[in-house]
């Protein structure tokens, strides 16, 4: 197997090489993003576009939805857990606190297995595995991490090569700290321009799966650039991150830079690569939008590439839900324009506005800014950290025929409840306006809340 | 060497969502059994009806997009399902039919040519659908992937083979 493997590495790389670059008319190009990271981890000089390739991972992460499945399979496997730099951990954040007893025993069996293996756990209450590894220190720039969640895209805002994958993928990397890739073509994504007030990272990224559509991005990376991008928070890079999945993408990249190296330092002092594409690296696709010219924008259900500005809805929607928090919208920047809007007004009285902050810190951080009294002084209803209403497995859950405004990445039909549901994704900014109207509503219209306040 | 499959076609549409096929409030469990149950339980109830063992479900593009929940391989898998062949696949969702042994073909043309309850023969290892007459040359996979899927899966892959196929 090792040989057929070695002969079919060796000749689909020649191929690549000689006609790619033939038809290129140079010797080499230079690489992408992808390529370095990719051909450092195979322990490779050079990778390229489509090749198979078996990397060295740096790190895993899975969730209280996929752990057990994983650990089924590692147990099956019959071998011991391999060494990685950064491990494994497992984060318990879907079903938390357990809302049914199945539930509870699904997390003290996950529980038991970390216990015996010597895996990290972060249980109930520490947040979500999208958003902790970040506040451990565990998953930095320049490193190949995979996770048993598809929205594991979002570690690519602090410059991370990273990638959802299945369980027994997972466990497979658990037993030998390897896994196979195809190496992915990079769509560049140029943003150019400021943004205009009340538009944030959501609309711009609501905007690219506009454009792409849902399978635009399958198996490319996508690579963050442009002034725009460089001006963005880390949070909002996370944002757009975590939805590079929404279009099939592998990746969605950000190129770490200082604000990253300030973002990370506030929680660790482990050292970490800065890997870029190169200036002449080979871009399957370059797409170039103007952020200036995007306004409050929604995806309509059912499809989360069915995306008009909230200006131009024809008809009133009337909405039951507001949910603010996700792996895309549920940290400290979005509760706090969230806050923002609402302050010192309430929320409309057939709306219930759920709040799930991604993590502890970022709770704790939104409880000293009196972020967590301004939304709930509103009427907001604070949640346990984590993924829940999101995902549909509890809290939030709707019913037939309920509509919901949500900050999460996904609107495909019973994502939230009911298959009768209907979901509308939007920014923070738009969701608090729309729970103060109690319809889906241009923030422009409703404004800022009370500054006084 | 991997069976050749022939069967009754369960057919679907594109960008069919891991979601759908499965709801998260189901990844709490891992038998197979309950999870093909509850199939397309919210979207597509009557779903279940329609399968039996042996038939190939042929979708159109992006087929398994959203989620990574393996769950959604491994109840295809378990409600009888014995070959996905598909426009295109989301990549997570092929990934994951690999690594549970569920053979999957990407064939374009395929989700044109057949309709519900026709009859198809799908060659994994060659990557060639046989329908009404016609032959239809699907994406070829290297070798360690047909290697994976004769072991069945990752898990008996690796239990098997670890050493060999270790890169140091």
């Amino acid at each position: 197997m090792a040989l057929l493997l070695h002969r079919f590495i060796t000749k689909y790389l020649i191929g690549q090489l000689s006609l790619k670059n033939f038809r290129k008319g140079k010797v080499l190009v230079g690489e992408t993003f992808a390529q370095k990271i990719l051909a450092k981890k195979s322990e490779k000089t050079r990778v390229e576009e489509d090749q198979f390739i078996r990397c060295r991972v740096d790190g895993l992460l899975a969730n209280d939805t996929t752990s057990r499945l994983m650990l089924e399979s590692f147990n099956k496997m019959n071998r011991d857990i391999a060494e990685m730099p950064e491990g494994c951990s497992i984060y318990f954040d879907h079903y938390t606190p357990p809302p049914s007893q199945d539930a509870a025993i699904n997390h003290k069996i996950i529980r038991e297995f970390c216990y015996t293996n010597n895996i990290t756990l972060y249980d109930v209450g520490r947040g979500s595995h999208l958003h902790v590894p970040i506040e451990v220190g565990q998953c930095r720039p320049g490193m190949l991490f995979v996770g048993a969640d598809s929205h594991t895209t979002v570690l690519g805002g602090i410059g991370a090569f990273a990638t959802g994958v299945g369980s027994t993928d997972l466990a497979s990397v658990l037993a030998t700290g390897e896994l196979w890739f195809r190496v992915p073509p990079v769509i560049k994504i140029e943003l150019k321009g400021q943004l205009s007030e009340y538009v944030v990272a959501k609309d711009v990224m609501l905007e690219v799966v506009r454009r792409l559509t849902i399978p635009g991005g399958r198996y490319k990376a996508l690579e963050f650039t442009g002034e725009a991008a460089k001006a963005m928070s880390i949070e909002s890079r996370l944002a757009i991150a975590s939805m590079a999945v929404d279009i099939g993408a592998k990746v969605g990249f950000f190129e770490a830079d200082e604000k990253t190296e300030a973002y990370i330092k506030e929680y660790t002092d482990k050292s970490y690569d800065y890997i870029k594409s190169d200036p002449d690296a080979n871009y399957e696709q370059i797409v170039s939008i103007n952020v200036s010219e995007i306004e409050p924008l929604v995806a309509i259900h059912p499809r989360i590439d069915n995306v008009c500005p909230v200006s131009e809805l024809k008809n009133t929607i009337e909405v039951d839900e507001v949910y603010l928090g996700s792996c895309t919208n549920g940290r400290l920047e979005d509760l706090e324009v969230a806050a923002k809007m609402l302050k010192g007004k309430s929320i409309h009285q057939n709306i219930r506005l759920v709040v799930a902050p991604q993590s502890q810190i970022i709770f704790n951080k939104a409880l000293e800014k009196g972020i967590i009294k301004q939304l709930s002084e509103a009427g907001a209803i604070i949640l346990p950290c984590g993924c829940g209403p999101c995902s549909g497995t509890h809290l939030g859950v709707l019913a037939p025929e309920e509509k919901v405004l949500s900050t999460g990445s996904r609107n495909a039909p019973g994502r939230m409840g009911s298959g009768k549901s209907q979901i509308f994704v939007a920014s923070p900014v738009t969701a608090a306006a729309t729970a103060i109207s109690g319809k889906i509503e241009d923030p422009r219209k409703i404004g800022w809340g009370d500054i006084r306040c | 060497m991997l069976d050749k499959y022939s069967g009754k076609v369960i057919k679907l549409g594109k960008d069919i969502d891991t979601n759908d096929i499965i709801p998260t409030r189901f990844l709490m469990y891992t038998d197979p059994e309950i999870l093909a149950k509850n199939l397309f339980c919210e979207v597509d109830p009557d779903f279940v009806k329609r399968v039996s063992p042996g038939n190939i479900l042929v979708a159109g593009s992006n087929f398994g997009c959203g989620s990574s929940r393996e769950h959604a391989a491994v109840a295809l898998k378990a409600a009888g399902i014995s070959v996905v062949v598909a426009e295109s696949f989301a990549r997570i969702f092929f990934r994951n039919s690999i690594a549970i042994g569920l053979p999957v073909v990407e064939c374009t043309g395929v989700s044109d040519l057949c309709e519900e309850g026709d009859e198809l023969e799908v060659d994994v290892y060659q990557s060639i659908v046989y329908a009404k007459g016609q032959v239809l040359e699907g994406l070829k996979y290297p070798e360690f992937i047909l290697d994976i899927l004769e072991y069945q899966g990752l898990t008996n892959w690796i239990a098997e083979k670890r050493d060999q196929i270790l890169k140091r």
